[in-house]
Formats: structure tokens, sequence, C-alpha cells
């Protein structure tokens, strides 16, 4: 019953050397043999290719036929996980989509980390673990990478920067310059869940709300949107300033007017809920998992079909049309029947989301 | 909250059109009517409500938008309590933007000011708390809406105790106002269109001698386009029937009374005070102060700011805005040079602007009227 503990003389009992596998410190970004076990250990179960394999310091790659496409995007998203995603997963996805919007299909991506002296191990394993199974939904493969660790304080755990190679078959020219008065806009499903729910995560909100982030990799939906609709002019994925500015953005580069129609805007009840709360418009939340995709009128039909016959398309619908009149300007045909100016993102504070 | 069930009523084109309808049907001459709070200036110009309407009624815009009246020097003053390195400074988002005489709040925190946006003043008392080493203050803007949060604010704070906490104050009043605007001699409002929130919170019991001493009939009015286009006809109905009374249009939320509670810890809190509204200048009992049994969490005494010089800009016409006389298109220095990225005046930074919404929302009509 009470029988003494004695300690344990089991084992190594004169001091050893601490281990560095729990937390990252500023030693793991010397280069020298702590580098190379982060990479060994961590990063290479998750991100492993036969370039990365290799050992060398570049990647040497095929190319199929057609022109290259390149995109390169930095993620800086707080929280660093967040409901339906996290940043891992964030950085293969916008890599991928602003690859994808282009028509092209892609291939590479390479990572950069810069990591928080401090942040846990775990936590990037988590990350690294996100990143392989978006990396592995997009078909895509990450052919390089480098790791810096910087002092605790002048990184928000981690950041990581991604750069992403498609390849576009001849003759597809797709681009925010191409929309034609005529031409049908369309999206792909509801607007403003990524932002509300970063919102959401980071307890800004005020009061707790289900929504999930839809941050996912649109390759694979673009090419049955194209199958389906060939001659699609525009397809872009609405990220920071929302539908809003983002349409404005195209209207201005093609300088055609656009006539968005409210009620057919979808949006989650519970993102509309919250942003009426805050006073904030969905039109101007970020996406991560959505496109808007501006097609021929004779197209329209079958876009919006296959679409529909994809996970990640279900709620897309019709939004608006592309007009002749008012260059460079997105008109909004409200729920009363008035028609006014849907302006770009005019500086509203919102806390950085992606 | 059932958001379809608000775009099947509230937002319903057929019902707000049947409704127009009604004031059309009654209208015999043309009426300026007021509104009086820029949520409603702001909910007009989003649902394109005013080109909707029958000509005749003319809607021109109130004071109505705390981030607009907050006087120059108080702005002057949060930046200069902002800056100084043991505080940090609590607003609500809009305020950031908002010019001072030099700078505003925003380029302010870029150069290393403590300045955090928080959506209610309990978030900053909570911010004390975790900071007892800093001095926390929070800018308590706002009409009557804002004022029960902000008094509790100061009441918590008392109760646990915290002496890191304290308060700006630039908490003003709706009735004050309408007196300066209906005695100015160049005032052109027939009918006002009442705050909705404002009479959540105090009831309409005060705007009946207003009505009557000016003989001008009024509505308490919602935001909704339906409620909107109740307000109006409410006030159509009687500016057309020669009656001055103050009506009810907003009857699902607001009771004549208020809301005693929020009333209550109001008056344990403030008491009224003259204050400047940006624009108009100073009226008398136009808002409220803290009460001295309060004064330890009075910000302006907590710290030397009294010795201020501000300075407006000489093209901005925010005054003759804020007091309906003149519209944002009749301003020179619309959309160029002032924009909501590089606004001259408040109006055009907050979203209760009357400058922000028109900018927003209307500008291509302002560009093929020019």
């Amino acid at each position: 019953m009470s029988e003494a503990s004695f300690p344990s003389m089991e084992g190594p009992v004169c001091p050893l050397p601490l281990k560095h596998d729990d937390q990252i410190i500023l030693g793991h970004g010397s280069g020298g043999r702590l580098t190379h076990d982060l990479i060994k250990n961590i990063f290479l179960p998750y991100l492993s290719s036969p370039p990365l394999l290799s050992g060398d310091d570049f990647a040497r790659l095929t190319r199929p036929n057609g022109e290259v496409v390149v995109s390169t995007d930095c993620h800086i998203v707080s929280p660093l996980f967040f409901p339906g995603g996290d940043i891992g997963r964030l950085a293969v996805c916008g890599t991928v989509n602003d690859i994808a919007v282009s028509g092209a299909q892609p291939l590479y991506l390479t990572a950069g980390f810069i990591l928080e002296e401090g942040l846990p191990v775990q936590t990037l394993v988590r990350i690294l673990e996100s990143m392989h199974i978006a990396a592995q939904e997009a078909s895509i493969q990450i052919v390089a990478g480098d790791t810096k660790v910087v002092e605790k304080g002048k990184a928000d755990g981690l950041f990581i920067t991604t750069t992403g190679f498609g390849f576009l078959p001849e003759g597809r020219t797709i681009n925010g310059s191409q929309a034609q008065p005529g031409d049908v806009i369309l999206v792909s499903g509801s607007m403003g869940d990524h932002g509300i729910a970063v919102l959401a995560e980071r307890g800004e909100l005020g009061f707790s709300a289900e929504i999930q982030s839809d941050v996912a990799p649109l390759n694979g939906l673009i090419q049955d949107l194209l199958a389906a609709a060939p001659h699609t002019h525009v397809l872009r994925d609405p990220t920071r300033g929302g539908l809003a500015t983002t349409l404005n953005e195209i209207a201005a580069q093609s300088q055609v007017g656009m006539l968005l129609y409210e009620n057919t805007i979808p949006i989650n009840p519970a993102v509309q809920a919250a942003c009426e709360m805050l006073g904030f418009d969905p039109l101007y939340i970020a996406n991560e998992g959505k496109i808007i995709a501006i097609v021929p009128p004779d197209e329209a039909e079958a876009a919006l079909e296959a679409m529909h016959r994809h996970p990640y398309g279900k709620s897309a619908a019709r939004i608006g049309e592309v007009t002749r009149n008012d260059a460079g300007r997105v008109l909004l045909k409200t729920r009363i029947g008035a028609t006014r100016i849907l302006d770009m993102l005019a500086g509203e504070i919102l806390p950085r989301i992606c | 909250m059932d958001l379809s069930l608000l775009n099947q009523t509230l937002r319903d084109e057929r019902q707000v059109k049947a409704e127009i309808e009604k004031i059309r049907r009654r209208l015999t001459r043309s009426w300026v009517l007021m509104e009086i709070c820029g949520g409603q200036t702001h909910a007009i110009m989003q649902s394109g409500l005013d080109q909707l309407l029958p000509p005749e009624i003319e809607l021109v815009h109130g004071p109505g938008c705390p981030v607009c009246v907050t006087p120059l020097e108080l702005i002057d003053k949060a930046l200069a309590i902002a800056a100084r390195p043991e505080v940090i400074f609590c607003s609500f988002g809009d305020m950031l933007r908002v010019p001072g005489s030099n700078q505003d709040l925003f380029s302010l925190r870029a150069g290393g000011a403590d300045v955090r946006v928080v959506y209610s003043p309990l978030d900053a008392v909570k911010i004390a708390q975790q900071n007892p080493e800093r001095q926390v203050v929070f800018f308590a803007i706002g009409f009557e809406t804002t004022a029960p949060p902000n008094a509790m604010s100061v009441l918590q704070a008392k109760a646990l105790g915290l002496k890191n906490y304290s308060v700006l104050v630039s908490q003003v009043l709706v009735p004050p106002a309408m007196h300066a605007i209906l005695s100015s001699p160049h005032n052109r409002v027939q009918g006002f269109l009442l705050a909705g929130h404002v009479c959540t919170v105090m009831g309409y019991q005060d705007y009946l001698p207003i009505a009557d001493q000016y003989r001008v009939p009024m509505a308490v009015t919602g935001f909704e386009p339906l409620d909107l286009v109740r307000g109006i006809y409410s006030v159509v109905k009687m500016l057309e029937q020669n009656e001055v009374r103050v009506e009810n249009a907003y009857a699902r939320v607001v009771k004549p009374e208020g809301n005693l509670a929020a009333q209550a810890i109001i008056q344990k809190v403030f008491q009224p005070v003259d204050r400047n509204w940006r624009g108009i200048g100073r009226i008398p009992l136009s808002g409220w102060g803290l009460r001295p049994e309060f004064s330890e969490f009075d910000a302006e005494l907590r710290f030397d700011v009294g010795n201020i010089q501000t300075s407006e800009s000489p093209l901005c016409i925010a005054g003759q805005i804020l007091q309906g006389l003149k519209k944002p298109f009749d301003c020179p220095a619309f959309a160029d040079p002032c924009t909501p990225q590089n606004p001259l005046g408040a109006p055009m930074v907050s979203a209760e602007g009357a400058c922000s919404a028109y900018y927003r929302f209307a500008r291509s009509s302002a560009s093929m009227k020019g």
C-alpha cells in the first residue's frame, strides 16, 4: 500500500545532450545536422518526389508540350488551423488554383518555409501531412523546397511560399481580358465561406459560427468545366477582396461592363448571418475553393451542369452577364429591383485571412 | 436567424414596390425628408431604394454617422494618446481611417503604436485585465446606441478595480442635433425618419415636443428596405394630411419608452454635456460625458492632451452634407481627390457616411449626371 517510490536507475542516468525534436529551434535553420535531420525525418515523409529525394539543390523536370504557366503565392494565415483547412492545404490549393484558372494542368510545386523558433514539430507535421493530402488530390508533385528558421516573434508560427508550374494545351487562351459582351457569369458555389470561417476561428466574430472554409484544389473541377465549355473566356478564383473585387478587375481588364443579380448569388445562410451582424458584405469576403467562370451564352448551360456534377461545384449558379455598356464597371441588380454599382473593396478593415 | 425569411419579407421586391405605390398614390407635391441615421443612408444606397422612390420624394442625409461628427480635436487627442508607448488604444474599426489634422490611427499603428480594433468596449476591458502593466484606452464614440455598452465597460472596469482602463468619450445625442437642423434659417427638411436603433434604446417620447415645436412629422423607422419605405409612407401620409405626429413604423422592435434597463446604465455613468460636432459646431447639451464619480476613467484627464491645434481640409464640405444642406455630388472634391482610400473628411470614411455610401453605390449615376 505505502511502497516508497525510488528513482529508476534503468536507462541512461548521466546527462545527455537535450534532443530538440519537439519544437523548432534556430539550429534547424543552420544548414547543418539539425537541418538535415529536419528535412529527412519531418519533411521528406510527406513531400517526397523523385527530384526531392535526389538530394540535389535543383529539380530537373520533364516538360509536356505547350506553354509553361507559373504562379507564386505567399501564405501567412492566422490561425494556422481553421475549420475546413489549414495553412498547408491553403498553400497547395492557392497556387494550384492560380495555375488552373489559366486552363493549364498544374504539375509541379515548390515550397519555401519560414519557421518561427519554438514552433512545435507536431504542428509542422500536421501541416505537412495536409499539404501531402492536398497535393495528392490535385495530382501535383512537390519537387523542390527550402526551409529557414527565424527568431521567436519574427514570424507567426510559419509562413509558406509556393510556386507552381503548369502546362497549357495549344490554342487555349483563358485570361481576364477575354470577357465579351453577352457572356454569362457563373460561380462554382457559395461566396465568403473561407474568410468568415477564419474570422470565426480567430474568435473575432464574438459568437461561434459553424462555417467551414471552402479551401480546395479546383483543377479537377476546371478540367470538367472546360470539357463541357471549351470556349470559356475567363476563369478566376475570387480570393482576397471577394467576388466584387475580382469581377471589377476582370471588367477593367476586358473593358466590358457586368450586371449581376443579387438574388442569384449563392451565399451560405450562416455566412450571411455573420456578415449581417458585423456589417460585412459577403461579396467582399475571400474564397479559397470557388471559381468565377465567364463563358459564351451557348456553353453556359453545359458549364453549369458540369460544375453541378463535381463535388466542388454542387451549388454553382448563374449570377449575371457581361454587357457592352458601362465598360470597366460592375453593376448589381439589388433584391428590391434597383441597380447600383458594385465597387472594388475600398480598404475595409478585415484581419488578414490568406 | 432565418435570412431566407428576411429575403421573402422585408427585402421582397414585390412588397417593397407595392408600398412605394402606396406612397405614389398619396403624393400631391414634392417633399424633403431626412433620414437621421447613417445606417439608414447606407441601407438606402445599398439596396438602391433611392432610385425606386417617386421623384417627388427627396431624401437628404442626416448627421447620424458617429464617425463623421466626432470632432477633429478629439481625433487629434486620440492620436496623441495612442502614440504613447504605455498605451493600448482600442477603437471601433471605422475610426482608424478618419483623418485627424495630420494623420490617422492607421498610420500611427503602422509607425509602431499599439492600436487595436475591437467589436465591443467589453473586449477592451478584457485587454486591460490581460495587460495590467499597460494603459488601455477605449475610444467611446457614438450616439445613444453605443452609450449602454460604453457605460457598461466603465461599470465593469470599476467593479474589477482596474486602474489601467479609461475611455475617451465622444457620445452624442440625436434630439439636440435635430433642434440645430430645424432652427437653421437654411433648413429644408419637412419630415424625419427617426433612427430605429436609437429609439430602441431611448424610446421616442423625446421627439414629441420637437415635432410640435417645428411642426414636422416623424416616423420611427427601421433599416430593411420595407421598413424604410413604411417609414417614408408614414411621414408622407402625415405631410399630405397636414398632420404632425410621431408615428412608430418600426413597432416590431421599438417600444415608446425604449429600453429602460439600458437607460438606467447610461444615467448611472453619463451626464449631459455640450459637444462639438465635426462640421456643425458646438451644440448645447448635445452629448454625454462621464459623471464626476467616474472621472478616474476619463482618458482626457488621465493623459495630458489639453493643448491641441486642429486644422480641417479647406476642400471638404462635410458640415453642409451632415446638415442636409448639400449632397455628396455637390462637393467639388467628391471622388477626386476625396475617396475612401484618401478621405478628406469623415463622411467618406465610415460605412455610415453619406459620401462613402454615394461613392460605393452610386458613383456611376453621378458620372451619368456629370
